[in-house]
């Protein structure tokens, strides 16, 4: 558990080389995507084909819980998807470590994850409806609904850390105790469990988010059940 | 035996008991979580698509606790608070 490496000083602030991967993982995305969309055609292309491919297979994940809200979605939850997609295989390129390695990043992911459920949440249903759902169905449920999205905030948090942590000092304890070439196979595992991560990160912020966003329809369903 | 030999050699078996043990539970759980839904698999195929994704969220749940353990144990080999009163 060796400290990040500070890359230089600005000021006050050390940049530490998470960040500067970061900036580096935010180039490719945006400058490959530029590229990629800049001749579309209806007839497309092998490149175009695997980029719409991968869209519509996230437009379909996220069509599985919010059938409604496909279009509000589908940015964010898209951009952590591919963002924590090349962030965690960005480890395996010789000299950089992922920056999902490090605590300060999936921190920041998860409180973007835990203020976007509340945004989807107030923009959807309005203020007082929102709040609402935080008291049912009784008032004394409220401290435990509060306990539980901070809790899966820095569960969500940790799991990705210590996942990406854990791979990338395994294969560094191998490599110390083995020898050269003798990790590679954990290098095969860590594009696997990069790849699940990414996934079960990006959807566990989508079943966040769907939560926050039909707690309040399941009561509103309830209480026209019970008008009628 | 100094006071240095007696925490390291407790905080190691305490690090590794821990690892052990915070990986056998989960473990158990997720082999628990798998077949039944391979169980229900098998009864109902169309439904793959909702089984397994509940499957990978609750995996992933699972998982979440081996992983508080591995933090923890890291802590205690590597960056041990109560270090500081020992070393004055």
């Amino acid at each position: 558990m060796d400290a990040i490496g500070v890359v230089f000083q600005f000021g006050p602030f050390a940049v530490t080389s998470t960040v500067v991967t970061t900036w580096g993982v935010m180039l490719t995305l945006g400058v490959f995507s530029w590229f990629a969309t800049r001749r579309l055609a209806v007839d497309p292309g092998p490149l175009q084909a695997a980029l719409e491919g991968a869209v519509s297979a996230i437009e379909e994940a996220i069509r599985g819980f919010l059938p409604q809200h496909v279009e509000l979605v589908l940015p964010f939850v898209a951009t952590l998807w591919i963002y924590v997609l090349v962030a965690n295989l960005t480890g395996l390129i010789p000299g950089l470590h992922s920056p999902t390695g490090d605590l300060s990043v999936t921190a920041g992911l998860a409180i973007l994850v835990f203020f976007s459920v509340h945004w989807f949440g107030l923009r959807g249903e309005g203020f007082v409806n929102y709040l609402r759902h935080y008291l049912s169905p009784t008032p004394i449920m409220a401290p435990f609904h509060i306990i539980s999205e901070i809790s899966r905030t820095v569960a969500l948090a940790v799991r990705l850390f210590g996942n990406i942590m854990s791979l990338e000092m395994a294969a560094l304890l191998v490599l110390v105790v083995a020898g050269p070439l003798v990790p590679v196979p954990l290098l095969m595992l860590h594009i696997v469990e990069a790849l699940v991560q990414a996934y079960i990160f990006g959807m566990l912020a989508l079943v966040y988010i769907s939560g926050g966003i039909q707690s309040q329809q399941i009561v509103r369903g309830k209480k026209g059940a019970g008008r009628e | 035996m100094n006071d240095m030999t007696w925490f390291t050699t407790l905080s190691t078996l305490g690090a590794v008991l821990g690892i052990a043990i915070g990986v056998t539970c989960p473990a158990l759980a997720m082999g628990k979580a798998i077949s039944q839904a391979l169980d229900a698999l098998a009864r109902q195929p169309e439904a793959e698509k909702s089984i397994m994704r509940a499957l990978f969220i609750g995996l992933a749940m699972i998982e979440s606790l081996a992983i508080y353990v591995l933090v923890i144990v890291l802590i205690i080999l590597f960056r041990n608070p109560l270090l500081a009163y020992l070393v004055k």
